[in-house]
């Protein structure tokens, strides 16, 4: 294939690029103390709360951003952001589907995920975030019968103050790194799960977030607490619309797991990545962290990052309990301009604790794709393993991958295994492909999505099916 | 149902055929002998469609189109098939999903209805057997980890389940033993009928043994020296290809 081949294979429009027309109740940009107990203020937040935000701040002012990370933007400036913006209400918020503003029904509509069809499948409950404020949640009686939590963080500070007051910033503490501590001050909202002791949970929980509100942040924040012996599979979905100017998205997702629990965390991110030139593409400073707190806990970790200018994510697990188990599954794509640093942190504290770490890193037309991995072994964390498997694939000859693993193992009788790979896909293999009858696109499909089939194996069914389909769409284009 | 007119190609600079015309007809099958570096598998990837070759000269008609219009793809819609010499792996791509999506993809473009899983497992089982493959075949990477035998083998199985017009083989002989030359030979003949054809790409003559060829050409330096019945293929096998060598 030619170098034109290539470009065009990979260059298309984001299929999701519009923007609802609601009426926003958003706050002028610029950031302050003032700025930061007027959001406490319209979220209706107790003072504890608004404590805790304005130490973050404090802590954030003395921090810098960090410069570590192989990639390349602009200084941000924060004083140019807006930090709240929320759908209007109508009255007290909306009872049914009906009260909701119509446009935005529309836009889920066009997203392929309308509420009502969502209501009747198969178990799964949906808590829509839209811009900064959930304004719909499902499947609340099911879930209330099993006695699982899921609700707005934002609404959990109200119904359950003694969880949100235990957990919140107990993973991710306010000060971990820059983003972490911006969130921290500025939060927007997010979900909160709970379940309780032995339940597992009876649907998978899904949320969907979409960045809507012109030159608007987001912050969201999740708190997932899985009690002694739980289960609970989470689904985390994005896809945003198209415009020129970046935009910040700076998250926190904090997880935790007791004795003998699950938590399984699946994302599909398809943030705007920009034009060409990387253009108003999605900035996403992510940080997410679980800890296995009791013994055979385990966090699983599976994401599928299509989207965004800038990635800079690295889902980590804390294994204390003994015999506990984190997982990594990961499959990173950057196209045009997109630069991904990603990857993970799996901190051995506990005995036989065991990690494994697939990344799948796909670079194309002019994508910086990068795996950054620590994996470390505290003292005491006996016979603990970890295998880890870095495999990049290279379409077209402008882009790159790079690898960056850290270890520090400071137990002797741990056990580490590391591999890596970096390939091509050949004009070779699409060839023959070819000569079989396939289209020049679903030959570059096929030897994709045989590259990242190990991570897909690893998605919830239905996601898996919807990752498929996304990387189709974003390695799709006018075949030449 | 093939006619090679003149046909010129080069890589790069360098001029690797030079002038070949071949006539091959419905029913037929050739063999094309030469030395290492005559061109044969060059002739082959031209036909095929590959784009490392610039066509610098001549044309070919294939049922009546020019073959060489053709994207490799639309080439495999209208019946063409190539086996490869050296068959390319597809890491985490079982072989069964890309058997199926071939012979779909191939039975859409000639108006067939697409075959359901069922269906196709059927049909995959019968050519097992006759290629006297196990099914954990179809379980296994495309070609990742396969002996060069089994490569072959494989090969020729796309070649049942696809059912071309015209075959080109490349170096199908080459690395089999006895056992799977006999295996492949005769997957070969099976083939055989009144419309489809068979171009033989080989080095050696022992595949010709199994497998007859109407026609045997003689490619060295970028053009065919020589064509004559089955026999040419018996005397190349006593005498060598010196004489052409030099040419």
């Amino acid at each position: 294939m030619s170098q034109q081949e290539i470009d065009q294979l990979v260059d298309q429009d984001y299929k999701y690029g519009f923007v609802t027309d609601i009426e926003s109740d958003t706050l002028p940009p610029g950031l302050s103390e003032d700025v930061i107990r007027e959001i406490s203020t319209r979220k209706g937040e107790p003072e504890w709360l608004l404590e805790w935000r304005l130490e973050a701040y404090a802590k954030w002012l003395q921090m810098t951003p960090p410069d570590w990370a192989h990639l390349e933007y602009p200084p941000i400036d924060f004083q140019s952001i807006s930090y709240f913006s929320a759908p209007k209400k109508q009255g007290d918020g909306p009872k049914s589907l009906d009260e909701v503003d119509p446009a935005l029904i529309e836009t889920y509509n066009k997203l392929g995920i309308p509420l009502e069809e969502q209501k009747m499948l198969a178990g799964v409950a949906v808590d829509a975030v839209f811009d900064s404020v959930s304004v719909v949640t499902t499947f609340k009686e099911k879930l209330h019968e099993a006695g699982v939590v899921f609700c707005p963080l934002s609404e959990a500070v109200h119904s359950h103050p003694e969880l949100v007051k235990k957990f919140l910033g107990s993973i991710v503490p306010q000060n971990d790194n820059y983003y972490a501590a911006l969130n921290s001050a500025v939060f927007s909202d997010g979900s909160f799960v709970y379940i309780p002791k032995g339940v597992r949970c009876p649907m998978e929980l899904s949320t969907y977030f979409r960045i809507n509100q012109q030159n608007t942040g987001q912050f969201e924040r999740t708190l997932i607490v899985a009690e002694e012996g739980s289960y609970v599979s989470y689904l985390e979905g994005c896809t945003a619309p198209q415009r020129d100017e970046n935009q910040l998205h700076a998250a926190v997702v904090e997880l935790v797991a007791e004795t003998d629990a699950e938590i399984k965390y699946s994302t599909v991110q398809n943030w705007f990545a920009g034009d060409d030139e990387g253009k108003g593409g999605i900035y996403n400073f992510v940080t997410k962290r679980g800890e296995c707190r009791g013994d055979r806990a385990k966090i699983s970790w599976t994401q599928l990052e299509t989207g965004s200018a800038i990635t800079w994510k690295y889902p980590s697990c804390v294994l204390k309990g003994a015999d506990s188990v984190g997982e990594f599954y990961s499959v990173a794509v950057a196209g045009k301009k997109q630069q991904a640093d990603t990857g993970t942190k799996m901190i051995h504290i506990g005995p036989r604790t065991r990690s494994t770490i697939i990344s799948k890193g796909i670079s194309t037309a002019r994508g910086q794709n990068a795996y950054r991995g620590l994996v470390k072994v505290l003292p005491g964390a006996v016979d603990a393993r970890n295998f880890t498997q870095c495999d990049s694939l290279l379409i077209g000859d402008q882009c790159g991958a790079h690898t960056f693993p850290y270890v520090e193992a400071e137990e002797p009788s741990a056990q580490l295994e590391h591999e890596a790979t970096t390939s091509k896909v050949s004009d070779d293999q699409l060839f023959y492909l070819r000569t079989r009858g396939m289209s020049e696109e679903d030959a570059l499909n096929m030897v994709v999505n045989g590259f990242c089939k190990e991570v897909f194996q690893k998605l919830p069914m239905e996601f898996a099916v919807e990752a498929e389909a996304l990387l189709g769409i974003t390695l799709e284009g006018a075949v030449g | 149902m093939l006619s090679i007119r003149n046909l010129h190609a080069r890589v790069g600079d360098k001029p690797i055929l030079k002038g070949i015309n071949l006539e091959i007809n419905a029913g037929e099958v050739h063999a094309i002998m030469g030395p290492n570096g005559s061109g044969k598998s060059t002739l082959s990837s031209v036909l095929a469609g590959r784009d490392d070759y610039e066509v610098t000269d001549g044309e070919v008609i294939y049922m009546g189109q020019n073959l060489l219009d053709l994207e490799p793809e639309e080439r495999a819609w209208a019946g063409l098939f190539l086996s490869f010499q050296y068959p390319v792996e597809i890491p985490g791509v079982k072989n069964i999903y890309l058997l199926k999506a071939a012979v779909n993809a191939i039975r859409e473009h000639r108006g067939l209805p697409e075959l359901k899983a069922a269906e196709f497992l059927k049909l995959v089982r019968e050519k097992l057997k006759v290629m006297q493959m196990d099914e954990a075949f179809l379980h296994r990477n495309v070609n990742e980890g396969f002996s060069g035998g089994e490569k072959k083998r494989n090969e020729i199985l796309q070649m049942q389940l696809l059912e071309p017009t015209l075959a080109l083989l490349d170096e199908t002989d080459s690395g089999l033993d006895v056992d799977a030359l006999r295996i492949v030979g005769e997957g070969i003949n099976r083939m055989r009928s009144p419309d489809r054809s068979v171009l033989l790409v080989t080095h050696y003559q022992r595949l010709l043994d199994i497998v007859k060829p109407d026609f045997v050409h003689v490619l060295a330096n970028g053009e065919i020296k020589l064509s004559g019945d089955h026999t040419l293929a018996k005397q190349l096998e006593r005498e060598g290809y010196e004489g052409f060598e030099a040419a």
